[in-house]
C-alpha cells in the first residue's frame, strides 16, 4: 500500500465502500426473505413466496410498502431525538463495517488492493467502539416515544448492552494474546491458517461461545430481545414508529446481524481462508475466491442467527442478567487467564486449547453449583383437595 | 492551511459548541447527548495527536458505557419534569460566568506562556503513533503500580455501589 | 502544530465545565460537567506527552486511562448516590439537598 500512488487508493477505496454499502443493503434485503423463509421452514409451512421467484421479491415489495405509509410523527413526542433516533443506530451498523476485511486482495492497476476499506492498527477496539454507539438509537428512540412501555423497552436495553458489552471485549482478549503485537482485522485474520484446526475458535472455545452470546444480545435478537418483547412491551423502543423510520430500526438489526457475523468470522472462523482453495486461480481470482468463501462462512454464521431465533424462547429479565454476568463474563475472565498461563509456559497453541474447554467446563459447573446451592427451593404448597401440587400451584 | 489544521479547528468547534451546549440546555437527556457529540470530538483530537488506541479507548469508556450509564439514570429518574425549577437568578449566573471568563484567561495564558515554540509533531510524521503495544508496555512495567491501585479503586467502587444499593433495599423491606 | 493551540482548547473546555458546576443546580448535569474537566485535561495530556516525542512521550497517554478508570469509578458511585438521593428526596436539586439529616 505505501508505494500505491494517491489516486489509485482513493478510487479503489470509493469502489470499494460502493460495492461493501451495496452488499450490505442487498444482504438485508436477503436476510429478510431468508429469515421469513426459514422460519417458515422450521415451522413446517411455506413463507412468503409469491412475489418473484421464491418469494425473493418480498423484501422488494416490504420496501415499497413501508415507503408509501403515511410517516406519522405522534403528537406527544420529543420531536428532534425521535427523529434521529432510528439514523443513530443504523450509522454505526454501517460504519462498523469499513474495518472487516472481507478478502485477501485483489491485483488491479498494477498494484495489490487489499480488499477492506481500511486497515487501521486499532482494528478490533473501533468495531468495538462504533458497535456501542448502537444503544443509543434504541435508548434516545424510546425516550424519545414518550411511551411507558417504549421506556421500559430503553431501560431493559441499555442496561443489557452494557451487561454484554464486557463479555464482548474480554472474549477477544485471549486472541489477542496470541495474535503478535497488532490489534488489526487484517492481521488476526492472515495468522490464522487455512485448516478449521488452526482457527481461533477451536483453541479459545469458550471465548468463542461467550462472543457469538455477546453479540446476539448486543443485535437485540430473540433468545435477548427483551427490549421489544411483544408479549410484554407491545413492540419495545419502536411502538411509536411507523414508515421508513420503522424500516430503519428493522433494516439496523439486520446490518447489525451481517456485520456482527462478519466480525465473528474474521476473529474466530480464519477470516476468509479455507484449505485448499488458497492459491487457486490468478491475481483477480483468488481474491475473488477469497471474498466468496468469506461470504459463505458469514451467510452460515447469519443462518445460526435465524435458527437460534426461532428455537429459543426468550429469557426472563432476571435470567438475561444472571446468565450476562454469572455465566459468560466468569467464562471470558476465565478464559483471559488460562490462555495467558498456558501460553507463557507451554507456547503451544493445542495446550491452550483444551485448558481452556477444561477451565470453561469447571468455571461452569462451580456457578451452577453455587447457584443450585444459593438458590432458595420455592416451597410446595399441599393443596387442600388432596391432589398432588401441580407446577402451577408452585407458580408464583 | 493543511489537513491537520483543517481538521483541528473542526474537532475543536465541535468540542466547544457540544461543551456549551451541555450547560445551556435544559433537559438532561440533551445535555448527555450534547456530552457525546464533545467526546467523540476529543477522540478525533486524539487520532490527530496519533494517540490511536486513546481514542478507541475513550468512545468504548466515555460513550459507550460512562454515558449510557447517565442516560439510564436519567430515565429511570424521568428527570426532564424536574429540570425547570432548577436554575439559579441571573445575577448569580452573570458572576459565574465572569469569574469563567477570568479562569479561561488565566487557563490560556499559562498555556501560552508554558509551550513556548514546542510544536506537536503531526499525526503521520516521523514520531510516528503510539501503538497500543507501547502502552501496554508501559502499563505493566514502569506504572505496574499505579495500574493495580487502579485496580483497588474499581473494586472498592463496586463494592461501595453494592453497599449503597443494597442498603436502599433493605429499608424498603 | 503548536501545542499551545491544543492547550488553549483544553483550557477552554475546562472552564465550562466549571462554569456549568456554578451555574446548574442539576446535579447529574454537574456531574456531566466533572467529566468534560476530566476530558480538559486529557486532551492536555496527550497533546503534551505527544510534544515531548517518541522516547518519554507515551507516559501521557497512560495516565488519561488511568484518569479514564478512575471516572469509570466515580461516575458508578455518583450515579448510585445520586439515586438513593433521588429515592429520599425525591429531587436532585443541589441547592434542596442541604440538611444533613435524611
Amino acid at each position: 500500500m505505501e508505494n500505491m500512488p494517491l489516486l489509485v487508493l482513493i478510487l479503489s477505496s470509493i469502489v470499494k465502500i460502493l460495492i461493501i454499502v451495496h452488499l450490505l443493503l442487498v444482504g438485508v434485503m436477503i436476510m429478510i426473505w431468508a429469515e421469513r423463509r426459514v422460519s417458515g421452514w422450521m415451522q413446517d409451512r411455506l413463507g412468503p413466496n409469491r412475489v418473484g421467484p421464491q418469494g425473493l421479491l418480498q423484501p422488494v415489495a416490504d420496501g415499497l410498502k413501508f415507503m408509501f405509509k403515511e410517516d406519522l410523527i405522534p403528537n406527544h413526542v420529543d420531536k428532534p431525538l425521535y427523529v434521529l433516533a432510528p439514523a443513530m443506530l443504523l450509522i454505526p451498523a454501517f460504519v462498523a463495517v469499513a474495518v472487516v476485511p472481507f478478502g485477501s486482495s485483489i491485483t488491479a492497476f498494477g498494484y495489490p488492493i487489499p480488499l477492506q476499506i481500511a486497515d487501521i492498527n486499532i482494528g478490533i477496539l473501533y468495531i468495538l467502539a462504533i458497535t456501542s454507539l448502537g444503544v443509543y438509537g434504541v435508548v434516545l428512540g424510546a425516550w424519545a416515544s414518550n411511551n411507558k412501555y417504549s421506556l421500559l423497552g430503553g431501560l431493559r436495553s441499555s442496561a443489557q448492552m452494557i451487561s454484554y458489552e464486557l463479555t464482548l471485549g474480554l472474549g477477544i482478549i485471549g486472541i489477542l494474546m496470541l495474535t503478535g503485537n497488532t490489534l488489526s482485522l487484517r492481521t488476526i485474520a492472515i495468522e490464522q491458517g487455512a485448516y478449521p484446526w488452526q482457527w481461533n475458535f477451536l483453541i479459545h472455545f469458550p471465548a468463542f461461545l461467550a462472543f457469538t452470546t455477546a453479540m446476539f444480545a448486543e443485535t437485540n435478537r430473540l433468545p435477548f430481545d427483551l427490549a421489544e418483547a411483544e408479549q410484554e412491551l407491545v413492540a419495545g423502543y419502536h411502538t411509536e414508529y411507523s414508515s421508513m423510520k420503522f424500516a430503519m430500526f428493522f433494516m439496523a438489526e439486520y446490518m447489525n446481524m451481517i456485520v456482527g457475523s462478519a466480525v465473528t468470522v474474521t476473529l474466530f472462523l480464519g477470516g476468509w481462508h479455507f484449505f485448499g482453495l488458497e492459491n487457486v486461480g490468478g491475481p483477480v481470482w483468488s481474491g475473488l475466491i477469497s471474498f466468496g468463501i468469506f461470504f459463505i462462512k458469514t451467510a452460515i454464521f447469519l443462518f445460526g442467527f435465524i435458527w437460534v431465533r426461532w428455537t429459543l424462547p426468550r429469557f426472563r429479565y432476571d435470567q438475561l442478567m444472571n446468565f450476562g454476568w454469572k455465566f459468560l463474563l466468569p467464562i471470558a475472565l476465565t478464559s483471559i487467564v488460562v490462555t495467558g498461563i498456558l501460553w507463557i509456559t507451554t507456547n503451544s497453541r493445542l495446550v491452550v486449547g483444551i485448558g481452556n474447554a477444561i477451565s470453561a467446563f469447571i468455571v461452569v459447573s462451580i456457578v451452577a453449583g453455587l447457584l443450585v446451592m444459593t438458590t432458595p427451593k420455592p416451597a410446595i404448597q399441599e393443596s387442600d383437595s388432596g391432589f398432588a401440587p401441580t407446577a402451577l400451584d408452585t407458580v408464583e | 492551511m493543511n489537513a491537520e489544521q483543517i481538521l483541528f479547528i473542526l474537532f475543536g468547534a465541535v468540542s466547544l459548541i457540544g461543551a456549551v451546549s451541555v450547560i445551556s440546555f435544559r433537559h438532561p437527556i440533551y445535555s448527555a447527548l450534547s456530552l457525546v457529540v464533545t467526546f467523540f470530538a476529543q477522540a478525533g483530537l486524539f487520532i490527530l495527536l496519533g494517540a490511536h488506541f486513546v481514542a478507541a479507548v475513550q468512545v468504548i469508556v466515555y460513550a459507550g458505557a460512562i454515558m449510557v450509564l447517565f442516560l439510564f439514570v436519567i430515565m429511570l429518574l424521568n428527570l426532564g419534569t424536574l429540570s425547570a425549577k432548577g436554575a439559579i437568578g441571573p445575577k448569580l449566573k452573570g458572576f459565574a460566568v465572569i469569574l469563567g471568563i477570568l479562569l479561561a484567561i488565566e487557563g490560556i495564558y499559562i498555556a501560552v506562556n508554558s509551550a513556548n515554540d514546542t510544536a506537536v509533531a503531526a499525526a503521520e510524521t516521523a514520531t510516528g503513533t503510539t501503538t497500543t503495544y507501547q502502552i501496554g508496555e508501559l502499563l505493566f512495567s514502569k506504572y505496574l503500580l499505579p495500574f493495580e491501585v487502579t485496580s483497588l479503586i474499581l473494586l472498592a467502587a463496586l463494592i461501595g455501589v453494592i453497599v449503597l444499593v443494597k442498603r436502599e433495599s433493605q429499608e424498603e423491606n | 502544530m503548536p501545542l499551545e493551540y491544543y492547550l488553549v482548547l483544553s483550557a477552554l473546555l475546562f472552564t465550562i465545565g466549571v462554569i456549568g458546576v456554578l451555574v446548574r443546580r442539576n446535579a447529574i448535569i454537574i456531574f456531566m460537567c466533572i467529566e468534560l474537566m476530566l476530558n480538559a485535561a486529557n486532551l492536555a495530556f496527550v497533546a503534551i506527552s505527544r510534544s515531548l516525542g517518541e522516547a518519554n512521550g507515551q507516559a501521557g497517554q497512560v495516565f488519561v486511562i488511568f484518569v479514564m478508570a478512575v471516572a469509570a469509578a466515580e461516575v458508578a458511585i455518583g450515579l448510585a448516590i445520586i439515586v438513593s438521593v433521588f429515592k429520599h428526596r425525591q429531587t436532585i436539586n443541589v441547592d434542596e439537598v442541604n440538611s444533613l439529616k435524611g
